[in-house]
């Protein structure tokens, strides 16, 4: 009973968190969805009312079913691995964590080709670069997402004070 | 032959992910990397060829890992039968051509990119064999996480909101497919499809488990209503992803509803008609996304949607006929949907752009293409003489065998729309007149894609008399002048050798759909795959 609680509660509070904005917060999301189904996989083996399942504390017969904690075993490992991989997404590809501006939206990059669409879009595409970025970015303005990510793989784009650092770097080095 | 196969099965998931490592640490060569990542393919390939062979008669193989004489059911069972070595036949085929496609668009040379796809093939190899739905949920995650790098890698220069949708939506359903695992498990205690045989016939429990692994691999497999996350994916990462993609994720989730639904349900026809609705809806919905969108790949991968529900049409009707039209439809759609990308992509890799509006006139300037392109589209639109033709009629033949004439009415006039689609990108891509600015456009994108240095090369190509060195007036000339922007042959090779298949299983329909009927028939009695499981 309190495994299906537990799996109820977890599994409330991950559809709640998955239908924030935030790419944390969706993340963690996923940290609950996967605990809530991890327990239901223990439940599906007895462990409630049966013996600890390791080989010498008790017969097969009363032990736990051994096999869905292998199953959560490695679940776990999987949801560490992608968890992380989401985590990474979250923090490097934008400035905040919100995965949906207006005008970075895919549905916005894809459609949009001219300023007073049909769609009644206000955007203007030239600015936020949302139409060049359907392009493949071929001419995206300053101020556009896609230019910030092209600087950011850019070994030079550095941010001033980082330059400026190795900059007195050198000069102190030059000193000594 | 038939005994010495089996234990080697393994070996179609072990391989890939042990070059997939060499690949890796392969840090200097792109060279060796190319040479291990093609021959690893071709090899998985050479390897598929001699399964199709083995099982063409409906011979099941199957291999079980593990070391517990005392609980065999506690083993990682491996099952090749017609079905599934047909799968893996075509999808080694997408990989080999896809791979040589990232190669001429210079993707290839990333560090990362061959062993990613090799990893992918092994989980392809292993989600495709596997005989047991924890281990299908494994295998699918191995290859999603390399899926997720390559969407990431690829579509940085779009942004990377693409893979956000990606992993979250594919996350869900995994969690989703884990949720179902455990209620199997906890209901009928095993997850070995083969034990599992017939058990969500007699107990309704097992059912519902069994009802949630199917919703979560629909999902994946992008049936309506869950279809919208594939369409704002799919065009967010680069033509050769985007086509490496078409033909592997959903196709390997379509393969386990099939699967599952033969097995674990034993074609239980209580169920059917929620296969025949979802279907008919997928058809339409998604041939009617498509009308609104502007790109050639937004337009294809709604596409891709709506032939989705023409294959799983298959299992909606779990007859002879259906499940063998499913399935020759299943083969077909993979190579033709892959051709279609490869070509459209090719223009897109060349142009800078896949917007219908700013293109124009490649019937002139692209000629080879645009042969490729009209072929793979009247054979996706279901016109003779090609495979689609032959996939197209047997469906709705087989749906009027059972007097289902409003999915037959569904199909018949969903492939109209599909051909008033492909003639929309004809007429805007390859009919007409170029934009003015196409040139100059193709030239920005090409030097912002592969810099200054491309360009010179290009120039002097076209002109031996330069040198390769700082730009001059005359070699600006070169490039301003008509001919400066071409598609490479390399890029239309891929794409030209999917179409030339389709074109063979369009005369040569005889020899796929006799394969296909022997996997259909596998498929509607199980006992011989429970069998050679049970037995091996």
């Amino acid at each position: 009973m309190s495994i299906a609680i537990a799996v109820g509660l977890l599994t409330a509070a991950a559809v709640y968190l998955f239908m924030q904005r935030g790419m944390v917060r969706i993340v963690l999301g996923f940290v609950m969805a996967s605990h809530a189904a991890n327990l239901l996989l223990f439940a599906a083996g007895n462990t409630a009312f049966r013996g600890v399942p390791y080989i010498g504390t008790s017969d097969y017969g009363e032990g736990g079913d051994p096999l869905p904690q292998a199953f959560v075993l490695t679940a776990i490992v999987i949801a560490f691995s992608i968890t992380m991989f989401m985590i990474t997404l979250a923090i490097t590809t934008t400035h905040d964590d919100d995965t949906e501006n207006d005008e970075e939206s895919p549905a916005k990059v894809l459609t949009s080709t001219d300023t007073g669409d049909a769609a009644g879009s206000s955007v203007d595409t030239a600015v936020t670069g949302a139409a060049a970025a359907g392009t493949g970015g071929a001419d995206a303005s300053p101020l556009s997402p896609v230019h910030d990510f092209e600087a950011q793989d850019d070994d030079t784009a550095e941010v001033p004070n980082a330059v400026d650092g190795r900059r007195q770097g050198r000069r102190r080095r030059d000193v000594t | 032959m038939t005994e010495l196969l089996p234990p080697l099965l393994p070996l179609l998931v072990g391989i890939p992910l042990l070059m997939g490592a060499l690949g890796a640490a392969l840090r200097k060569s792109k060279r060796a990397r190319h040479m291990i990542s093609l021959g690893t393919l071709t090899a998985m390939f050479a390897f598929s060829v001699l399964l199709v062979i083995e099982t063409h008669d409906g011979t099941v193989l199957a291999h079980k890992v593990g070391f517990w004489d005392f609980t065999p059911q506690v083993a990682i069972p491996f099952v090749v039968d017609a079905l599934n070595s047909l799968v893996l036949m075509i999808i080694t085929i997408l990989g080999i051509t896809s791979v040589m496609f990232a190669m001429a668009t210079h993707e290839a040379r990333a560090r990362f990119y061959h062993p990613f796809v090799l990893i992918l093939m092994a989980g392809v190899a292993g989600a495709l064999m596997t005989g047991d739905i924890f281990n299908l949920f494994v295998f699918i995650e191995v290859m999603l996480l390399p899926s997720y790098g390559l969407l990431a890698m690829m579509g940085a220069k779009l942004g990377a909101h693409g893979a956000r949708i990606y992993v979250s939506v594919n996350l869900l359903a995994s969690t989703l497919l884990l949720f179902g695992v455990g209620l199997v498990y906890g209901t009928a205690g095993t997850v070995n499809l083969a034990e599992l045989h017939g058990a969500a016939v007699d107990d309704p429990a097992v059912a519902v488990g069994g009802g949630v692994v199917l919703t979560a691999i629909g999902i994946k497999a992008a049936v309506v209503p869950v279809h919208g996350w594939l369409t704002r994916t799919y065009p967010m990462t680069s033509p050769a992803v985007t086509a490496l993609f078409s033909g592997i994720h959903t196709k390997v989730s379509i393969y386990a509803i099939y699967r599952i639904y033969s097995v674990m349900f034993d074609g239980d026809e209580r169920f059917l008609w929620i296969a025949l609705l979802v279907t008919s809806l997928t058809m339409l919905i998604g041939v009617l996304g498509a009308i609104g969108e502007k790109t050639t790949r937004s337009i294809l991968v709604f596409h891709m949607i709506s032939q989705i529900g023409y294959i799983l049409i298959g299992v909606g009707l779990f007859t002879g006929l259906g499940l063998t039209a499913g399935i020759f439809y299943l083969l077909h759609h993979m190579i033709v949907k892959a051709s279609l990308f490869m070509s459209t992509g090719a223009i897109e890799e060349t142009y800078g752009t896949g917007e219908i509006d700013k293109l124009g006139g490649m019937l002139r300037r692209e000629p080879l293409i645009a042969v490729t392109f009209m072929i793979a589209a009247l054979s996706l639109a279901g016109l003779p003489p090609f495979s689609g033709f032959v996939a197209k009629f047997s469906i709705i033949q087989a749906t009027l065998e059972l007097s289902h004439y409003w999915v037959a009415a569904v199909a018949v006039i969903v492939s109209v729309f599909t051909l008033l689609s492909m003639l929309k990108i004809w007429v805007g891509v390859f009919m007409g007149k170029p934009p003015a600015d196409l040139e100059d456009r193709a030239l920005a994108y090409q030097e912002r894609m592969h810099g200054k240095r491309y360009l010179r090369v290009q120039a002097q190509a076209e002109n031996p008399t330069l040198t390769i060195g700082p730009p001059t007036a005359t070699m600006s000339a070169v490039l301003s002048g008509e001919r400066a922007v071409r598609v490479p042959v390399k890029l239309i090779i891929p794409g030209a050798i999917l179409a030339a298949i389709t074109v063979f299983f369009g005369f040569g329909a005889e020899l796929l759909m006799l394969l296909s009927e022997t996997a259909a028939e596998n498929l509607l009695n199980p006992e011989g795959y429970v069998e050679a499981v049970m037995d091996a």
